[in-house]
């Protein structure tokens, strides 16, 4: 049981990070009709400022405070020389463009830090374990992960629901000629809206640094489960985006834990260890082509999309 | 007569005329890389001009479309390792196999619409993917050597390179010319019309869900044959060839040559491959003035200079290169 | 319009331009394929380095014809690498082919290099299908079959009297080559295995949280390159470290140790070469690749080292006479050359037969970390497929 529960916070700390990943996607997405594969590029570039950040400064808290800063610079940067002139384009021509970003991203990473990859090492204090149940130790730092990750998502629903930002962004979303034409400054909102989520991206980046290498790429493998939560969640909804992220770690995390006992009860142990990776990667793809079959807009649907 | 000399036809004529001469050029020179390089973007460009079809015309952006590769490879490759090596019956159940797999993608993905489908498509390939990665009698994620090209009888052998060449050439050709009825019928104009207006063509009578699927099928087939000739061409196949890179590069080609164009995949095709191993040739040539010897290291870099090229595309050439040389007429 | 001719004749003569290039007489060709993008470039990188320092040793020539090399990157993509490959061959009509760092990049290559009757060098994967059944008169192997070390590891904890064990590595050829290798010498008893996907895997929570229920008095893994920097920093924050003793394959070495660094401290790890081997060719290796590159070499590099010291040796076996086909690969089967891991024997199916080490992390005079040699854990090691191979000589 203990075993169960300890996986099931594995799962939640998985998804928690995913969803912030995702939340940025789906709320460039659903505001400005923009498909962007760099967005995974964000999240590997606020990997590399924070190992920056953190050797220069020493702090971890500092390097990562900066790094999140940083990646809103660059993310807004990047909206507006190369991102502006996509919208109102085909998502077809979005796609190639973004995924030209990625490459550019890739090599530009390559020439400024070279290919070896970077640590970004953890203060002691969060190099500990803390018991959170009898019996059941768990990293100080994946709970930090999931602490932040909640906190975010509760900032982004005030942010969304509650704030003057956060009605613009939603006015923006469903119909920005009347948005415009009431005085918002919509080049500027979406600006703003593009940096949040490159943000967001770059924090997952970081928060990912000291557990994962920081490694050219790192972006790309995010980037497609990023994709798979969204469309699970519903594009543009960022309660679906959370809701499916949560869904996708758990499932994902569960299947790896507990499939490969399950499936040795039935096949012998060589083809059991043999087919299990393969199961259990194709599990989130399955319940995706599942949700998807059943309800074709997501499981949390934007009206008007 | 002279409304038929556009800067797009001479292009494509060009294209045609080249691709035909690639074997003599090899005969003379004696060099046999070049043909090695084109069989594959032949083969590429058929996928690519498949995958037009149904993302082109038909607006249905399939993200999945590498896996009719590796179905059709897998055909050939697991019939060739039980020692099956005849292409009457690898060819027949590689292009039967993509047909049912398309039929069963298409009629769940065919309700949804936008990136779901994009999604969708790429969930399918996906779980074909680690599939293969899970086929351990068949190598994995190793994949699986082909030692012997499919057997026709005399005095078809695939196994003659130059032979083989001008399969992929025809069969490309075909293909085109297939699409190209395809999309000028009455079948061709409700799957264009579905694409701009689902509803209203339901409205006109058209069963369009029906048709749309049928155009996913055929879509499926013609790449699953694709795959087929590249497990033969490359006497490998792995589910490498069915990543979902792979079907991306086959999105990019598309949408470079130019969407919903009779020679746009295979110019999109051509462009790419020949762009990937052309620009580190190039990159170093014009760095050697500046920087010597560092030139060769600069050259692994050209991916940089690649990506900015893909941008630069969308923004200035809408249509892709297709729609570039349609522009020019006007000049 | 006239521009456009221009246009098309540019796209004309770029695509023939690999052809453009002269055909050398005379000299002695050798292509190299490996990964020189993405992060494993680190690993193609150092290859390509020590590469470059032996020939710079023997003075680029051999047998005294000049020498000329072609890399090519195979960006771990196992098509890439057989149509680098097939240029090679086709194109640049190279004499050798050699590098491959990836068990299915090679295995995807194999055929067009050997069909031509070209020599394949490989500085790095030793698939278990090459070393039995595909074994080829034109294809050596400078590494190891990829069983080997794992195997060593597996007679190491037997030493130890290790009972129980936990075997993690990823799911791909070589991962779980690697993983049966160690089940055929392990004695003990096998308590959890898990193969992790590939090259995907965004944690090791999960399988880690397994160990530690299951706790196993051992745990082996096989992470190569950022994915084994990954895997001992998440064991360390799990508090599994100083727990469970670690046992490694390919997972520490002088590329992943400068990430790596503390947490590899008393992690032991098998190879058949060691930067501390004390050898003159090695000696000359590692300290001519520190005074030039400031770093260690790595195992790949040391066999890439030898890739051109075997070639070397056969090329001069031969005066220079390439198209002795016969004479080199008799040359090269005597393997009559200083290795940097000390003599070795090649088996019939041109593996090397030879010594695995028990390496272990300590610091260096200047305080760098670095690998050092603990014993000999096994002497003459031959792979287990040799037996399946039917080439004899």
């Amino acid at each position: 049981m203990l075993l169960f529960i300890e996986q099931c916070l594995n799962g939640l700390q998985l998804g928690l990070l995913l969803f912030l990943v995702a939340a940025g996607l789906t709320l460039i997405f659903g505001i400005m009709d923009m498909v962007n594969l760099a967005h995974g590029s964000l999240y590997m570039i606020g990997a590399y400022f924070a190992a920056t950040f953190v050797a220069w400064t020493g702090s971890f808290v500092a390097g990562a405070v900066l790094a999140v800063g940083a990646t809103l610079l660059v993310g807004m940067l990047l909206e507006v020389i190369a991102i502006r002139p996509l919208y109102g384009r085909d998502h077809l021509d979005q796609v190639l463009g973004t995924f030209g970003l990625i490459l550019f991203f890739n090599e530009l990473v390559r020439i400024v830090w070279g290919p070896a990859g970077l640590r970004v090492p953890l203060p002691d204090w969060l190099k500990t374990s803390v018991p959170i149940l009898p019996g059941l130790q768990y990293p100080t730092y994946r709970i930090a992960i999931i602490v932040t990750a909640l906190a975010v998502a509760l900032f982004l629903y005030i942010l969304v629901m509650r704030t003057r930002l956060g009605m613009l962004i939603r006015a923006g979303a469903s119909n920005r000629e009347m948005a415009g034409a009431l005085g918002v400054n919509i080049k500027l909102l979406y600006t703003l809206v593009f940096g949040l989520g490159a943000a967001l991206a770059g924090l997952a980046g970081l928060m990912q640094a000291p557990i994962l290498t920081v490694q050219i790429g790192m972006g790309e493998n995010i980037l497609i489960l990023a994709f798979v939560i969204i469309i699970i969640g519903g594009i543009g909804s960022i309660r679906g985006a959370f809701v499916a992220a949560l869904l996708v770690g758990l499932i994902d995390t569960i299947g790896r834990a507990f499939l490969p006992d399950l499936l040795r009860l039935f096949l012998s142990y060589r083809t059991a260890s043999a087919v299990t990776p393969a199961i259990s990667s194709m599990m989130i793809y399955l319940v995706m082509a599942i949700v998807l079959v059943v309800r074709p807009q997501g499981l949390f649907q934007v009206s008007g999309k | 007569m002279k409304g038929f000399v556009t800067p797009r036809n001479v292009v494509v004529a060009a294209l045609l005329i080249f691709l035909a001469l690639v074997p003599v050029y090899v005969a003379i020179t004696g060099d046999g890389f070049l043909m090695t390089l084109f069989t594959r973007i032949l083969i590429l460009a058929m996928a690519a001009t498949s995958l037009n079809l149904i993302l082109g015309y038909g607006g249905m952006v399939s993200f999945g479309h590498a896996a009719y590769l590796g179905i059709g490879g897998y055909a050939i490759g697991i019939f060739a390792y039980e020692g099956v090596g005849s292409g009457f019956i690898q060819w027949p159940v590689a292009i039967a196999a993509s047909a049912l797999f398309a039929l069963g993608v298409g009629a769940l993905s065919l309700r949804t619409r936008g990136l779901y489908f994009i999604m969708i498509t790429l969930a399918f390939a996906q779980l074909v993917y680690y599939f293969g990665v899970g086929l351990d009698r068949y190598g994995g994620d190793d994949g699986l050597q082909i030692y012997q090209r499919s057997q026709f009888i005399d005095p078809i052998n695939l196994s003659n390179r130059t032979q083989f060449y001008y399969w992929c050439l025809v069969l490309l050709l075909v293909s085109i010319y297939l699409i190209w009825r395809i999309v000028n019928s009455r079948f061709g104009m409700a799957i264009q019309g579905a694409r701009s207006n689902d509803r209203r063509m339901q409205a006109i009578g058209f069963p369009t869900y029906r048709y749309r699927l049928a155009c996913f099928v055929i879509a499926g087939v013609i790449c699953g044959l694709a795959g087929a000739l590249l497990a033969n061409q490359t006497e490998f196949v792995s589910p490498a060839m069915m990543h979902w890179t792979r079907s991306g590069d086959l999105i990019v080609m598309v949408v470079l040559g130019g969407m919903a164009s009779t020679f746009g995949p295979l110019i999109g095709a051509v462009t790419l491959l020949v762009l990937e191993e052309t620009l580190p040739l190039l990159i170093e040539l014009v760095a050697t003035p500046f920087v010597g010897a560092a030139a060769s290291r600069a050259a692994e870099y050209w991916q940089i200079v690649l990506g900015p090229l893909f941008l630069l595309v969308v923004l200035f050439a809408r249509g892709g290169i297709n729609g570039l040389l349609e522009s020019m007429r006007r000049d | 319009m006239r521009k456009l001719l221009l246009a098309t004749a540019a796209l004309i003569v770029l695509a023939a331009m690999p052809a453009l290039a002269p055909a050398q007489e005379k000299s002695v060709k050798i292509g190299f394929i490996s990964t020189f993008s993405g992060p494993t470039a680190v690993i193609g990188n150092d290859m390509r380095n020590a590469f470059e320092l032996a020939l710079d040793h023997i003075g680029r020539k051999m047998g005294g014809l000049p020498v000329e090399v072609i890399y090519e990157n195979d960006e771990i993509r196992p098509d890439v690498g057989r149509q680098k490959t097939e240029k090679l061959i086709q194109s640049d009509r190279v004499n050798f082919v050699v590098g491959y760092i990836w068990s299915n990049v090679l295995l995807a290559s194999l055929k067009p290099v050997v069909d031509s009757q070209t020599f394949l060098i490989s500085a790095n994967a030793g698939p278990h299908q090459i070393a039995g059944k595909l074994c080829s008169p034109f294809f050596f192997s400078t590494s190891w079959q990829n069983d080997q070390t794992p195997q060593a590891m597996g007679l190491y904890m037997n030493q130890k009297g290790v009972k129980t064990l936990y075997l993690i590595g990823p799911n791909y050829a070589a991962g779980k080559d690697m993983l049966g290798g160690v089940a055929s010498t392990y004695k003990g008893k096998i308590v959890g295995e898990d193969l992790t996907r590939w090259p995907d895997q965004l944690d090791f929570s999960t399988e880690l949280t397994k160990v530690r229920n299951t706790n196993p008095e051992a745990v082996f893994v096989f992470y190569p390159g950022a994915a084994g920097v990954q895997f001992l920093n998440q064991y360390a924050q799990s508090g599994l470290r100083g727990k469970i003793p670690l046992y490694t394959a390919f997972t520490i070495d002088s590329l992943s140790l400068p990430l790596q660094k503390e947490l590899a401290l008393g992690v032991p790890g098998a190879q058949q070469w060691v930067n501390d081997l004390p050898n003159d060719a090695n000696k000359k290796f590692v300290a001519d690749f520190r005074a030039r590159h400031k770093t260690y070499p790595s195992f790949y590099g040391a066999q890439s080292y030898d890739a051109v010291n075997l070639i070397n040796s056969a090329v001069t076996a031969v005066n220079g006479n390439l198209a002795d086909k016969d004479g080199l690969r008799n040359a090269m089967r005597k393997a009559d050359y200083a290795s940097v891991r000390g003599p070795y024997k090649y088996g019939n199916n041109h593996f090397p037969i030879q010594n695995f080490y028990l390496q272990d992390v300590v610091k260096d005079p200047e305080g760098n970390l670095t690998l050092k040699t603990v014993s000999t854990i096994v002497e003459n090691s031959q792979d287990r497929y040799a037996k399946a191979c039917p080439m004899k000589w």
